[in-house]
């Protein structure tokens, strides 16, 4: 069997498959279908300083091979998270990374100064990409002074492996890739949504009520492979690749691309055992393409 | 326990163009797991242009003959994906999912189950458990006419039956919230349809001080209260259908 291990910052995780946030819950919903023991780690839903309702319904479209989404960061708070979800799952064997939204940088520092405190948390994903609320960080996410700027505020206080996740809603990501990572980002994530929208022309009437929303699904992959391609080339530090990917083959397409890790987001609703299929086809495909590492094929284009 | 299973379709009744009742088996055998009235099932219909699962009630659960079955009205492009199937066709399924309905009350109490359109489906289930349990529901169609009214041999077979028509075609003229079955004492409601119609069945049920139970169908992408997309603002804040519905308590919303 290949080595599947790889290294984000000072992660080892034991294999490249992670769960893309807000598409996974808090891991706990998709215990009846997989081993979570499994997974290389998991990302939980965005997490707020203070409790989030979210947006009203309806949240949710189909779309052509994808969906739009604007929940709007609906959570109940950090603090909340800490005494009564964290409890609950911190036992599972795999990584267990927190994503931090905010509304101002000063909320963006006390979640992650707060999320440092636990032992089993030893990574953040930090999104200032979030296209469905209007503080909801992708004002810091589309420039580049805006994503060092919280970069660097969360980096003096969160002394463990500090993901960035990026907007794809930008004229060039690889410049945003470079300032956080210039600001001591140990990886970023790319990409989240793409700002969609989609009417419903019997009605006359947007099918969303925030009117725009996210889009994902495989409709975004060749736009997010690209995305990952650019970065990796344009930073030292390890790529974290997700967009669209729905089983194995998609996330060696990341891989390839530069991506050193991937997240599995959308497909987790279409199938919940979807990551542990993931997981088996980079045992084949390494085992079919005489690969002893898998970390050999990072960055191969 | 949620499970993803293949199913196999043993049969296919087809009511109408619009309707299609499917009855379903898993295709390696295995026992179906434990289902409870007004639960739902996600169905994988594997067609091009469609790539959600489809919420979809559960009609009736025969654990005798290890089958379900799930009453289908044509939407969109994944209905009518289902609604072409054939026995023998198989279908991915994760089930069973969501709460389901409140299945005790004081013993002789008057059980009004109201359905409208597809809405019908989950009471067929709910009615069989009820009268099992020792009840005598009663069921409350409505519909368009005559021909949109489903599936009434096999409530009849379970307990009396109103029907509501709004030409007039079958039953009584008028909507559900119109028929004179509604003029004695009821103890609960059940109410499964559209929402405009639950919301009715709803006034009425806060204004007689009845219990009353309503099935939402907000719109769904997991099924597993991971993504959030299918919340109902409730005296709670939203809340995800899928989860902690789709059976709510009229108490608890904000109609």
């Amino acid at each position: 069997m290949a080595n599947l291990s790889v290294n984000i910052g000072s992660l080892s995780l034991k294999n490249p498959v992670l769960t893309a946030s807000g598409t996974f819950g808090y891991g706990e919903e998709f215990a009846p279908f997989i081993d979570l023991n499994r997974l290389g780690g998991y990302i939980i839903k965005g997490t707020t300083l203070e409790h989030r309702e979210g947006n009203p319904y309806p949240r949710m479209v189909e779309t052509p091979s994808g969906m739009l989404n604007a929940v709007g960061l609906q959570n109940k708070g950090v603090d909340y998270f800490i005494e009564n979800i964290y409890p609950r799952i911190k036992g599972y064997e795999s990584e267990l990374i927190v994503n931090v939204s905010g509304a101002k940088v000063e909320d963006y520092v006390e979640t992650a100064r707060r999320l440092a405190a636990l032992d089993k948390v030893n990574a953040i994903e930090v999104n200032i990409s979030c296209p469905n609320v209007k503080e909801g960080g992708m004002a810091f996410g589309t420039t580049t002074a805006g994503a060092a700027e919280v970069t660097k505020a969360i980096r003096a206080v969160y002394p463990k492996t500090l993901i960035v996740k990026l907007s794809p809603n930008v004229t060039s990501i690889a410049d945003i890739a470079k300032a956080v990572e210039a600001e001591g980002a140990d990886s970023v994530s790319l990409i989240n949504t793409l700002m969609g929208m989609s009417i419903d022309v019997e009605r006359r009437r947007p099918h969303l009520s925030t009117i725009t929303g996210g889009l994902s699904g495989p409709a975004v992959r060749p736009v997010a492979v690209r995305m990952v391609w650019q970065v990796a080339k344009a930073v030292k530090i390890p790529v974290i690749g997700l967009g669209g990917i729905m089983n194995g083959r998609d996330a060696i397409e990341f891989m390839l691309a530069g991506a050193t890790a991937v997240e599995i987001g959308t497909a987790n609703f279409i199938d919940p055992a979807v990551t542990m299929k993931v997981i088996d086809f980079m045992d084949d495909y390494c085992a079919r393409h005489n690969i002893s590492d898998i970390n050999e094929i990072i960055g191969e284009i | 326990m949620k499970e993803v299973i293949d199913f196999i379709i043993t049969a296919t009744t087809r009511y109408n163009d619009m309707y299609t009742r499917l009855t379903l088996a898993p295709a390696d055998g295995s026992l179906l797991p434990a289902i409870a009235p007004g639960q739902f099932v996600q169905v994988a219909a594997e067609t091009p242009g469609v790539f959600l699962r489809r919420p979809i009630s559960i009609n009736d659960v025969s654990f005798d003959r290890n089958t379900i079955d799930l009453l289908v009205r044509k939407a969109g492009r994944g209905t009518e994906a289902l609604i072409a199937l054939k026995e023998g066709d198989k279908v991915n399924i994760l089930l069973p999912l969501g709460n389901g309905f409140s299945l005790e009350a004081p013993a002789g109490s008057r059980l009004m189950l109201i359905g409208g359109g597809v809405g019908v489906a989950p009471l067929l289930y709910l009615g069989r458990k009820l009268k099992e349990a020792g009840y005598e529901p009663e069921f409350l169609l409505g519909a368009r006419s005559a021909s949109d009214v489903l599936e009434y041999d096999d409530f009849a077979r379970i307990g009396k039956v109103h029907v509501s028509t709004e030409d007039g075609s079958m039953g009584e003229k008028g909507l559900v919230t119109q028929h004179s079955a509604l003029d004695q004492k009821i103890d609960r409601i059940y109410c499964c349809g559209p929402a405009p119609m639950m919301k009715a069945v709803a006034r009425i049920a806060k204004e007689g001080d009845i219990e009353c139970e309503v099935s939402l169908e907000n719109m769904m992408a997991c099924g597993l209260g991971a993504c959030l997309c299918c919340v109902e603002n409730t005296v709670k804040g939203n809340v995800c259908v899928c989860t902690e519905g789709p059976v709510f308590n009229i108490n608890l919303l904000n109609w």
